[in-house]
This record gives C-alpha cells, sequence and structure tokens, in this order.
C-alpha cells in the first residue's frame, strides 16, 4: 500500500537575500485509496506544495522530510520521482511546440513502465482512455497542450494520470476554470483512479464545487504556509458556508 | 551591364555583374560584419584559384529538360544580378552552368535532383544554375550539396505566371567546406515559390535568399532548418523584395546551437516599397542554444515605404531550451536528455515535417537525430 509522508516541510521561493519562506512545516499522511482535499485562500502555499513534491527547481527545501513508501523524494530528480510514481496535474499545462500528445504520451509510459508498449497496444489503450474523457482523437497528432482550451489542457492532464497510474497524484486546482460539463468529465476521471484503491489523491483547490462530485475523506485547510485545520467532509461544507476569513487570521 | 542602385531602399543597395564594382570587403560592412573572411580562402578578395573540382549530377523526370551550357547561353543571368562580390566572382568565374526548363503547363510529381559532391577543400569552384518553370507549371527540385569544397555559386529560380515551385537546398558538406550562395527567385502573376534551406554540414556556410516578384498575386515561403556544432559558421541571409502590389512573403528559420564556437546568423530583410500596396508579410527566426559557448546573431530588418500594406510583421527569439517545458516532460517520467531531445526535434520539426519530398525530409530528420546524440 503506497504512502506518501511529509513531514515538517519547508519551502522558500527566491536565493540569496531575496529568499522568501512559503511553506512553514507542513505534516500530511496520503496513503493509497484516500483522498485528500487541500483546500485555502490565494497565496497559502498550496500550488508551492504540488510543485515542492514534484520537484520544480524554482523551489529549495530549507528542511523537512517527504518519503514515498519511505524512498526519500527529496533525493529524486524530477523524472525520478514521476517514475517511483508521482503524479502532477499541473494548474497551467505547458505548452510544447512540435511534440504531438502521441509521441508525448508514448515517451512517458514507456518510461514510467520501464519498457515501450507494443504500438497498437498502446494506439488501443490512448484511444479508450480519450473517449473516456470525451477527447477527440484528433487531438493525438496535434502538439502538446498548443491551442488548447482551458479545458482541453486539464482533461489531457487527467489522460496522461490515467495511462501513467501514479501511486500518488496531485492535482494542483485542476478544477479552477471549467465549465460544469468539463467539471463532471474530470471528476469522473479521477473518481475512475481513486476506485481503483491503488492512487491516493491529493486534490488542491481554491472552490469547493469539485467536492460535489469527487468525495474527499479528509479535508486540509491550508493558510499562511501550513495546515490550520483538518477534518473530513463536513469540513468542506463549513468552508462552503463560512469562507477561509478565520483561517487566515488564524495563519498569520 | 553596369551599376544599378535603387536609392530607396538601404537594405538592397548594389547589384552588378562586374567584381570591381564591388569593393574587396574587409569585415567592417553591414553586409560582411558578421562573416569570418579568413574562412573563405580567398573567395572574397580574388586569392582564390579556380582549379576546385565538384562532380554534378542531375537526375529529372522525362518531360523536364536539363542541359549543360557554356557561360554565353543567354538564359543565364537574366533573372538575377549579383549583390555582392562574391556572388560577382562567382558570375564571372563558373565555366558550365545547369539549366533546368520545366515546360509550360507541365505537372512533375517526382523532383528534379542536382547532386553537387565536392573532392577537395584545395581550388575553389565556381557553379551557376538556372531553374524555369514555365507559366502554369509545377515542379519540385532538390538542390543537394556534399564533400568537401570551397564553393561559390549562383541559383536562378524563374517562376512563370501561375507556375509553383519547390525547392530543397540540402547543406550536408563534409566538416571542412566553405559554401557561399546566392538563391535568387523571380517570381511571375500569382507564382507560387517554397524553399527549404537545410544547412548542417560544412566549416562556414553562407547562403542568400532573395525573392523578386514581377506580378501582383506571388507568394513565396522561405523556411530554414540549421543546427551549428562547435567551430561552424553558418549564416542565412534573407531579402525579399516587394516591388509590386499584392504579393505575399512568409519566412521561417529556426536552429540549434550546440558547442564552442558554433555560430549562426540570420538576416531578414524584407522592404515594401511605395508601389507594393496590399503586401502580406512575415518573418520569423528562432534559435534554441543548447550548450555554453555558441553565438548567435539575428537580425531582422523592414522596410515599409508605403502605409497601405496587409500585413507586416517580424520576430526574433533567441535563448536556452525552456525549463518549464523540461520540467513538464520531466514530471512525466521522461529523462532529462531525452527531453531536451524531444523539445529540439519538435522545435524544428515542425518546419522539417513541410517537406514534402518523403526521403528527403527522412534523410534531415535522421541528421538531426545524429546531431542530437552528439
Amino acid at each position: 500500500m503506497a504512502t506518501l509522508e511529509i513531514r515538517d516541510l519547508h519551502v522558500s521561493v527566491g536565493d540569496g537575500e531575496e529568499t522568501k519562506e512559503i511553506l512553514r512545516g507542513v505534516d500530511l499522511t496520503v496513503k493509497a485509496g484516500e483522498t485528500h482535499a487541500i483546500m485555502g485562500p490565494n497565496g497559502s502555499g498550496k500550488s508551492t506544495l504540488a510543485y515542492a513534491i514534484a520537484g520544480h527547481p524554482k523551489y529549495t527545501i530549507t528542511s523537512g522530510s517527504v518519503t514515498l513508501d519511505g524512498e526519500d523524494v527529496l533525493e529524486m530528480s524530477v523524472d525520478e520521482r514521476a517514475r517511483a510514481g508521482l503524479f502532477l496535474a499541473m494548474q497551467y499545462p505547458v505548452e510544447v511546440p512540435g511534440v504531438s500528445v502521441s509521441n508525448f504520451l508514448r515517451s512517458a509510459v514507456t518510461a514510467v513502465r520501464g519498457e515501450a508498449p507494443k504500438l497498437r497496444e498502446f494506439s488501443k489503450e490512448m484511444k479508450a482512455a480519450m473517449d473516456a474523457l470525451s477527447i477527440d482523437p484528433a487531438f493525438a497528432q496535434r502538439s502538446l497542450n498548443e491551442g488548447f482550451s482551458g479545458g482541453e489542457k486539464k482533461r489531457h492532464e487527467i489522460l496522461q494520470l490515467e495511462m501513467l497510474k501514479p501511486k500518488i497524484a496531485v492535482l494542483d486546482e485542476t478544477d479552477s476554470g471549467l465549465d460544469v460539463d468539463a467539471l463532471k468529465v474530470v471528476s469522473e476521471g479521477v473518481n475512475r483512479f481513486s476506485g481503483t484503491g491503488d492512487t491516493g489523491v491529493l486534490l488542491i483547490t481554491h472552490y469547493t464545487r469539485i467536492l460535489r462530485y469527487v468525495k474527499p475523506d479528509f479535508v486540509h485547510v491550508f493558510a499562511g504556509g501550513r495546515v490550520v485545520a483538518q477534518g473530513g467532509p463536513e469540513l468542506a461544507e463549513e468552508l462552503e458556508n463560512e469562507g477561509y476569513e478565520k483561517y487566515v487570521k488564524a495563519g498569520v | 551591364m553596369g551599376l544599378e542602385t535603387k536609392p530607396l531602399s538601404t537594405l538592397h543597395e548594389k547589384a552588378s555583374y562586374e567584381v570591381a564594382d564591388f569593393e574587396v570587403p574587409t569585415g567592417r560592412e553591414e553586409e560582411w560584419r558578421f562573416t569570418p573572411l579568413r574562412r573563405l580562402r580567398g573567395l572574397h578578395n580574388g586569392t582564390a584559384e579556380a582549379n576546385g573540382k565538384i562532380l554534378v549530377e542531375v537526375d529529372a523526370p522525362g518531360e523536364v529538360t536539363v542541359e549543360t551550357v557554356g557561360r554565353d547561353d543567354e538564359r543565364l543571368g537574366r533573372a538575377y544580378v549579383p549583390a555582392d562580390r562574391v556572388s560577382a566572382q562567382a558570375w564571372s568565374a563558373f565555366t558550365e552552368a545547369v539549366v533546368v526548363t520545366v515546360p509550360k503547363e507541365t505537372e512533375v510529381a517526382a523532383p528534379v535532383v542536382i547532386r553537387r559532391r565536392g573532392e577537395s577543400v584545395e581550388g575553389a569552384s565556381y557553379g551557376h544554375t538556372t531553374i524555369v518553370v514555365e507559366r502554369h507549371a509545377r515542379a519540385t527540385v532538390v538542390l543537394s550539396h556534399r564533400g568537401s569544397a570551397t564553393y561559390a555559386d549562383n541559383v536562378e529560380f524563374v517562376v512563370g505566371d501561375g507556375a509553383s515551385l519547390s525547392v530543397i537546398s540540402l547543406q550536408d558538406w563534409a566538416d571542412d567546406a566553405v559554401h557561399v550562395s546566392h538563391q535568387h527567385a523571380r517570381l511571375g502573376r500569382d507564382a507560387r515559390f517554397v524553399s527549404h534551406n537545410i544547412s548542417l554540414g560544412g566549416d562556414l556556410v553562407r547562403i542568400s535568399p532573395s525573392v523578386a516578384y514581377t506580378a501582383p498575386g506571388g507568394d513565396a515561403e522561405l523556411y530554414g532548418v540549421y543546427f551549428a556544432d562547435g567551430g561552424q559558421h553558418l549564416e542565412h541571409r534573407l531579402l525579399v523584395d516587394h516591388t509590386g502590389p499584392h504579393c505575399r512573403s512568409r519566412v521561417d528559420y529556426r536552429g540549434a546551437l550546440q558547442d564552442q564556437d558554433a555560430h549562426a546568423v540570420w538576416i531578414g530583410d524584407v522592404i515594401i516599397r511605395a508601389e507594393a500596396e496590399g503586401t502580406d508579410t512575415y518573418e520569423l527566426n528562432r534559435n534554441l542554444v543548447l550548450t555554453d559557448g555558441t553565438r548567435v546573431d539575428s537580425v531582422p530588418n523592414l522596410e515599409i515605404l508605403t502605409g497601405e500594406v496587409a500585413g507586416a510583421g517580424h520576430a526574433s527569439a533567441s535563448g536556452r531550451l525552456d525549463d518549464d517545458h523540461l520540467f513538464y516532460l520531466q514530471a512525466r517520467g521522461i529523462p532529462a536528455d531525452e527531453a531536451k531531445r524531444m523539445v529540439v526535434r519538435g522545435f524544428l520539426g515542425q518546419l522539417i515535417e513541410r517537406i514534402e519530398v518523403e526521403d528527403v525530409r527522412v534523410k534531415v530528420e535522421e541528421a538531426i537525430e545524429a546531431e542530437l546524440a552528439r
């Protein structure tokens, strides 16, 4: 059973005297089969947590630890983390001109699974996964994310997630900018892979809207770079009604 | 014929068949300041002896006429007047020219392939090629350059009314070759011209593609892909001269550079003259710098002498691989080296995939792979 453990994580951005501490001691444990929602106001450090777990070079870990099944994640390069079973669905997926969706997916699947899938089987698998997310098959030949709408980009993040089958998936504001139909398609995708029980989900969101479709087992409220409250789904309802006001004060 | 000047534009100053009409370049001139003259082996100052050897071989479909002619053939030099000293030197010194004629209303599917192979860098070689595509004809020409040589030449493309010509010029020279070339296209009414310059080999390669329009409706697309390795100088100097109304031009050149003293130069001159109303033009140059020690000079110049244009723009960007691209691919498990290769392949591939001749396209893709594996 996969487990991601984050202990007393401190993260800064910038270098030299311009350094700014964004995460100030985060503790979190996510196990396969569990869905955790991380909620919080803008600037509370939610996205920093996501990128720090994935290993983006912009962020510096100043202390604390992150382990996946006991292995030190912070020692791994970005691609090693992905191959170890971590996945980050990005809020702003990057456009890569000239790299087609199918070529990219095949390279990623080959890297993560450790061997190249047979072309025919891969094509079949990709088509089925695209169908499930209502993605037009013509997208397979298009440049990665180039000219995609916001909703199309997010669907492709979930497509990658479903094909790479990570142990732990971090979804960074996958719901923002989606209309209700796209939100439902994306949520169904999330429920499909979390329903297998093999993947732990860390769902980072600003809004409670997605939690109508994806039911979290745990809700954590983020403010001022740390977790200031934890609870079950009822905590999300409280936030829906009362907002982040009282937590913003507590986090400062 | 004497000196012609077009005083209205500062971008296209001189044209003459006489070597003496051009001063020996010193390296301070705008048109020579990026070129390492001492590596030209005397092509620019008259010291190069014309005793080099280049083998020429032409494959052409039956409907196309291919001739090897002497200097006095009256079809030569009709479309193009040399625009700099090396070009005038090549015009004055070549002994045989290749003339390819695609008769009117003939559409040939198979490409005309002109192969030139140099045997040695000792002694200079000079060449001339004239490709005539008569009205409403359609053809594809591949110019292939390989081996070792010190070579200067002029290539004329005469594209007739309603005709269409696609050219792929492959500079696949050995590491020690020097090649200075002018490729000039003259477009008739509603003519279409597409050119791909692929520069991969050679010690110093300086190609000057230019386009002139003789009537409305001309359409030129100029693409280029280059990959400069350590010590290589790859220079492309484009000139699109919109002299008449309602013509279109697109320029997109992209290059990658790696290792010490790899040098790429791109000059993109576009003139829209006062009478060229309704011109639609856009030029773009992008460079990916893969290692330290390289140098890129990219200079777009757009000179607009009329207020009535349909569109005119240019862009130039040179930089390292985007960290966010690499992060995204790596975050999906793809190792850093492979992610880098994918991004470069994609960046150049968007132009390579436009090459319609399949075996040339495959060859270029393989050559890029070999560069990336170095």
